[in-house]
């Protein structure tokens, strides 16, 4: 009884870890396909429609919807201490610091992320795979690395459009709805985001999160099992495990760029 | 499968947005100040107490700013505070004994440094260093003085004139 509940354990404990190296090992390769592509730099061109531009439309809607909440919210905290003039900062400190990247991050795995393992795990399931390989072909260099270039040159750029577009859906609630001055609303946010402390960390943030996010999508489908049940299993881990890495990442990079 | 350039102008706009986003946040958001990081000439103060203050600070003569703090240390021999500003280049004759002091921003606001003008004609250098200098308001100070003075009830009007250096 005792025995056997150990050797679960311990059997766990090695699948997990095997995975982890065989991860690592993908991610080694697929770095070193990246050289070469930019060569043929039309195959990122096209992952760039499929990750970034794809992602657009969710990526803009709810960049404006949370902003619209935070400028509310943030509104009818501050208006209890008089404060409502600081909600120009407010908004802006949330999604440049945190929202934004994170929020991006999540969206981008339940987007772009989950249909980069159903297509990889698939193009397994049917072979496409092994038949580049017949053919002399690095399917990861030709399939895995455009893709994860995409995702990593994607993030940055839809959580800055996240971020711009939540700022101005604070704007247009704060100033537009409930009269905040638009002078102040501007002002107060440009006296305390500051370039370097905000902005860049949000940006190397949503770099990091990018890596991570594509990186298990792209590991999870060239792992999956090549069955039908094998890439749908692959498709729900990718949106788990991406969620629950950017979330602790995100904590992390916080301590380490504004916790001292 | 797409068009070529259906595809290719969909990345374009794509990453004109995305850039374009980055170059509002930059801009709009946090008023990236491009051209003046490291131009401008250094002059120092010494203080008797800086508590509230902050590197980058504004430091701003007549409501205007005119620098920003660079460094906050102290100075082992005169037990003060030695605060090291940048003043921007083109503001370049201020007076030599202009002073300075550590002033609030409204009741709770951030603390910064104003300058006040003097009458010299030789006006202030790199590394010079301003001699008339007024501390931070320390507010628990200034409310213990207060109370004490109340307390005393034999000097009256002396409460609001006790120096604000609380020194």
């Amino acid at each position: 009884m005792i025995s056997e509940s150990l050797r679960q354990i311990g059997a766990t404990t090695l699948t997990q870890l095997a995975r982890l190296g065989r991860a690592n090992l993908l991610f080694v390769q697929i770095l070193a396909g990246i050289p070469a592509l930019f060569a043929r730099f039309r195959l990122v061109v096209q992952q760039l429609y499929a990750v970034g531009v794809l992602s657009l439309v969710i990526i803009v809607v709810s960049g404006l919807f949370v902003g619209m909440v935070l400028g509310l919210q943030g509104y009818n905290t501050l208006v209890d201490f008089g404060a409502e003039e600081s909600l120009g900062s407010v908004v802006a400190l949330t999604l440049v610091r945190e929202l934004g990247p994170v929020v991006t991050a999540l969206l981008f795995a339940g987007r772009a992320g989950s249909a980069l393992t159903a297509e990889i795990g698939l193009m397994k399931a049917t072979e496409q795979l092994s038949g580049m390989e017949m053919m002399a072909v690095d399917p990861i260099r030709r399939i895995l690395s455009p893709r994860f270039l995409a995702g990593f040159l994607s993030m940055p750029l839809l959580a800055a459009i996240f971020s711009a577009v939540g700022v101005l859906g604070g704007w247009f609630v704060g100033v537009g709805l409930l009269g905040v001055d638009e002078g102040a609303y501007w002002s107060q946010m440009q006296a305390n985001v500051d370039p370097q402390e905000d902005i860049l960390n949000g940006i190397i943030k949503s770099v990091a999160f990018g890596v991570v996010a594509t990186w298990i999508a792209l590991f999870e489908g060239y792992d999956a099992i090549p069955t039908s049940e094998g890439v749908s299993r692959a498709t729900t881990r990718t949106v788990v495990e991406t969620s629950l890495a950017v979330l602790g990442l995100d904590f992390m990079l916080t301590a380490l760029m504004f916790g001292a | 499968m797409l068009q070529e350039r259906t595809v290719e102008i969909g990345v374009g706009l794509f990453v004109a947005l995305g850039l374009a986003a980055l170059f509002m946040l930059a801009m709009q958001v946090s008023n990236l100040n491009l051209t003046s990081r490291d131009d401008g000439y250094l002059i120092s103060a010494r203080f008797g107490n800086v508590a509230g203050l902050k590197a980058r600070a504004p430091v701003e003569m007549a409501g205007v700013r005119i620098g920003r703090v660079e460094q906050i240390s102290f100075d082992p021999q005169s037990l003060q505070a030695r605060v090291t500003m940048r003043i921007e280049g083109r503001y370049n004759a201020l007076p030599e004994d202009s002073s300075a002091a550590v002033l609030t921003a409204g009741l709770l606001g951030e603390k910064y440094i104003g300058l006040e003008p003097g009458g010299a004609l030789d006006p202030l250098r790199e590394g010079s260093e301003i001699m008339l200098t007024q501390s931070s308001l320390v507010l628990e100070q200034l409310i213990g003085q207060f109370l004490f003075s109340i307390g005393n009830k034999g000097d009256e009007g002396s409460g609001s004139a006790t120096s604000g250096g609380g020194l």
